[in-house]
């Protein structure tokens, strides 16, 4: 994972400051880009994912810092380092023309001869499954056909950096689906240096190879998408990252790196560094819980064991999202298969159970 | 395909438009020099200056700007220095005019006359008055609709006086309508409100097909009309087109024009709308 | 009602027979009326464009003003044009009073403010990213406005007709500044007026006629341009 941190940086901020009527939106002390590499910033919406998004695209005037491109600053107005980048919105931003005039807008602005154009434009066309529509009018897309146009239209100027803002948020589950395995294949394939903002966790560890944590004009935390999702630093990330359990507790009893900690309805037994009377947040993510309808402690060799009962049942992609109450809430996955298998259904009583291991114990930090 | 028909269309006639624009890239004054002749509504309407004027800029190659307004307008006009020369029809506000200064060179150049008209069943009972004045009081008496040009012109100015002889202020009156509008456009108002009005005999006689007024006051000496050419002042106003002011001047009063103003309108109306009168005396 | 008929058939009579004085007043009235309109959207669209796209102090007032003067009165313009053209005013030195300079003057003083205002609200309707996704694009500012300016130019067209049919159908101004001289400086409205006053009605419906067709044409282009189908 820290293959990555070998990597050319691309870009770099230093105390990057935006204000906005008086008040700081977002404050950088320090960010960097590496060549190649995938980046999402991910957070709530408001969090200043956008603003971070448009201010390293160059597109945002911002009160203090720097922004260096190849380790030159950009200069003012940033003529010269938008026309390496390129920018996909949320809302495809057509022109009011054909398909193909608006993948070959950005060549146009370069001043790209016409054979040259007739020429590139197509390949790009055809990569984002849009080459049968190039002569229709942009008004006449629909929302997926609209966002291929708008991505096609950003890659085909060969940029070296390319800022998608929450690009397929507009659009349905399945279109989202399809286009984002297209992105991916395409951003893997032409090794595009590239940051995705989305609120969405799926979008953003599919994409992305690092995940940005940002909330409150702030990065929470920057790192590999394992790092970030399985050892979440405080109890904001750990929530926006999808540890669905995060439970307050106290260590009662410590031995050879296993401790106890006492959780508000039971005991829980996890792996980690920490002193009797610690508060600790006990992180467990809802794919490492397993349900079984035998009854607790049978020959399960998980150190923590647990009767519930099911409070509710969602389905949540592939998956169902079982919340139980064992003293405490807690929330698991199971496929729909095993849901029928175990035919678990709300109010029934089933055992859950997590290894040790499978909690990721952070340091209880108080949330302003 | 609809929508390209529109847009094609939509281009053309923008195109059009813009391209009418570029072909027009000076309003260039012509080559001439210009005059403006400050004059009233009558003498437009009639259609005198229609056939005046091309005369007289093909003779002297002046561009003439023909500005159609009210006596008092027109003399306002020359007041400020904006009018070279002016063809009125108020003697009292034109004397006044001279007095202060402003004009110079008042030629006589042609009269008609005023004439009462209104609707052919005279509910005022006009037509048994000796004189106009008189006339004027039995309209006032009756409370029968009378229509005033109300615009301070030549016209306007007549009737003021009139009123005066008669020694009734109309203005304020239910009666007594002011139009602000043109001779042409209160024969207009007159005949669709089947009012009385005073009007020049020469616009009259030219609007006399469309209209169902009858004259029915005429011939008195106070309804004459006398039309004088004033130059403005050039010693106070240093633009004024001074020469092309004294071309006009004798070219109005010239034997040639003044025939031509003879018979102007007798073909077409059966008779003269304008007598000439250059050489002559004042009347008075 | 005779009146009317009579009036209207004169004036097929006279149009399709291309009378030369009749054809003469609508030429100079496309002309005038024309170069008017272009002037105003040159300024308007410049102005428009770079007050939708500019934060200053006294922003909101500039809008409002230009809000005002899409309503301005085109006697008022037409009185206050006067005032400056008179030999003796201030521009009394270009010698344009009683011209259809004169006109064109006022027609743009009275068009431009409509072209401003509605280029302004276009330009501010479109979509707020717009302007840094074509940044993004690699545009230099000039390229952004243009390509801004021709993605509203639905709207803008219609700032065009407006302007356009405002200053056409315009009479107040006209016969003040342009005095209605014969051959000269006489348009569509003025000519309309006095050939009234001349009890001229065939004459005077005729040149009405010509000038509702011209304003039927702006109009009809107008709404089919703005009744074309938009899907989202």
């Amino acid at each position: 994972m820290n293959l990555a941190e070998d990597r050319q940086v691309l870009l770099q901020a230093e105390d990057l400051l935006v204000r906005r009527g008086g008040v700081t939106v977002l404050d950088i002390p320090v960010l960097h880009l590496f060549q190649g590499q995938v980046l999402a910033l991910i957070g709530p919406n408001g969090a200043g994912k956008s603003t971070l998004l448009l201010t390293l695209a160059g597109l945002l005037k911002y009160a203090q810092g720097k922004i260096l491109f190849r380790g030159a600053p950009i200069a003012d107005g940033g003529f010269d380092y938008r026309r390496h980048i390129a920018m996909v919105f949320q809302e495809p931003l057509l022109f009011d023309t054909t398909v193909f005039e608006n993948v070959a807008a950005g060549l146009k602005i370069r001043g790209v001869v016409r054979s040259e154009i007739e020429r590139t434009v197509p390949e790009y066309l055809e990569r984002f499954g849009v080459g049968h529509l190039a002569k229709r009018s942009a008004r006449k897309l629909s929302g997926g056909e609209a966002q291929r146009t708008s991505l096609a239209r950003a890659f085909v100027t060969k940029p070296q950096i390319v800022f998608l803002d929450e690009p397929f948020s507009s659009l349905d589950p399945p279109t989202r689906e399809a286009l984002t395995d297209d992105l991916e294949r395409i951003l893997r394939q032409t090794h595009t240096t590239a940051v995705v903002s989305t609120h969405d966790q799926t979008e953003a560890l599919r994409l992305g190879e690092r995940l940005a944590v940002v909330n409150g004009g702030k990065i929470e935390q920057i790192g590999p998408a394992a790092e970030v999702m399985n050892r979440p630093v405080n109890e904001f990330v750990a929530c926006f990252v999808g540890v669905e359990t995060v439970l307050p507790g106290r260590v009662v009893h410590v031995s050879d790196g296993v401790f106890t900690a006492a959780v508000d309805g039971g005991e829980i037994q996890a792996v980690g560094h920490v002193r009797t009377g610690e508060e600790v947040l006990c992180c467990i993510r809802p794919e490492h819980v397993t349900l079984s309808a035998e009854t607790p402690f049978s020959k399960s060799s998980a150190r923590n064991v647990f009767l519930g009962t099911i409070r509710k049942i969602t389905p949540f992609g592939l998956f169902h999202r079982v919340h139980l109450e064992c003293g405490f809430d807690l929330v698991a996955y199971v496929t729909r298969q095993s849901l029928e298998e175990l035919h678990l259904e709300e109010g029934k009583s089933v055992t859950a159970s997590f290894k040790a291991t499978a909690v990721h114990v952070i340091p209880r930090v108080s949330l302003t | 395909m609809k929508r390209n028909w529109t847009r094609i269309l939509g281009a053309a006639l923008v195109a059009a438009i813009l391209m009418t624009g570029l072909t027009f890239p000076a309003f260039a004054a012509p080559a001439q020099k210009n005059l403006i002749l400050a004059t009233t509504t009558s003498t437009q309407d009639s259609g005198l200056l229609d056939v005046l004027i091309p005369i007289f800029e093909k003779k002297t190659g002046y561009f003439v700007k023909t500005i159609a307004v009210g006596s008092g307008q027109a003399m306002a006009m020359g007041q400020k220095g904006e009018a070279d020369v002016m063809l009125v029809h108020s003697p009292a506000a034109e004397k006044k005019f001279i007095a202060d200064g402003f004009g110079i060179d008042r030629l006589i150049v042609m009269h008609n006359d005023f004439i009462v008209i209104g609707d052919p069943g005279d509910p005022a009972g006009i037509k048994s008055a000796k004189t106009t004045p008189e006339a004027f009081k039995k309209i006032a008496d009756a409370g029968a609709l009378f229509l005033s040009r109300g615009d301070n012109s030549g016209t306007h100015a007549k009737e003021k006086g009139i009123w005066k002889a008669a020694g009734i202020n109309p203005v304020g009156q239910k009666w007594y309508q002011e139009t602000g509008l043109g001779m042409g456009q209160t024969l207009n108002v007159a005949n669709e409100k089947k009012g009385y009005t005073l009007a020049d005999r020469g616009t009259y006689l030219s609007r006399k097909k469309d209209l169902k007024l009858d004259i029915l006051k005429e011939g008195d000496p106070i309804l004459l009309n006398v039309y004088h050419v004033i130059s403005v002042n050039p010693a106070k106003f240093a633009k004024v087109n001074t020469q092309g002011a004294k071309a006009f001047s004798d070219f109005m009063v010239s034997a040639e024009i003044q025939n031509i103003i003879k018979t102007f309108g007798v073909e077409k109306y059966g008779g003269a709308l304008f007598f000439p009168d250059a050489g002559k005396p004042e009347y008075e | 009602m005779d009146l009317i008929l009579e009036g209207i058939r004169k004036a097929f009579y006279l149009i399709f027979t291309l009378d030369s004085e009749v054809l003469g007043i609508t030429l100079l009235s496309l002309r005038v009326s024309g170069t008017a309109t272009l002037m105003s959207l040159f300024i308007g669209i410049s102005v428009g464009t770079v007050v939708a796209l500019t934060r200053f102090p006294g922003r909101q007032l500039v809008v409002s003003i230009i809000n005002t003067g899409m309503g301005l009165p085109p006697v008022v313009v037409g009185l206050f044009v006067t005032i400056f053209l008179w030999r003796n005013g201030p521009l009394g030195f270009l010698e344009i009073l009683y011209t259809p300079t004169a006109i064109i003057l006022a027609q743009a003083v009275i068009a431009t403010p409509i072209v401003t205002g509605i280029t302004l609200a276009s330009i501010q309707n479109l979509p707020a990213n717009l302007r840094l996704q074509i940044l993004a694009l690699g545009a230099t500012r000039v390229q952004m406005i243009w390509l801004l300016v021709k993605e509203a130019r639905l709207p803008l067209l219609a700032a065009v007709m407006a302007g356009f049919g405002g200053i056409i159908s315009e009479v107040g101004a006209s016969i003040m500044v342009g005095g209605n001289i014969k051959g000269y400086s006489r348009v569509l409205t003025t000519a309309t007026v006095m050939e009234t006053g001349r009890g001229n009605f065939d004459i005077a419906i005729a040149l009405s006629v010509i000038l509702m067709l011209l304003s039927f044409i702006v109009n009809a282009i107008l709404t089919q341009i703005q009744q074309r189908e938009r899907p989202r």
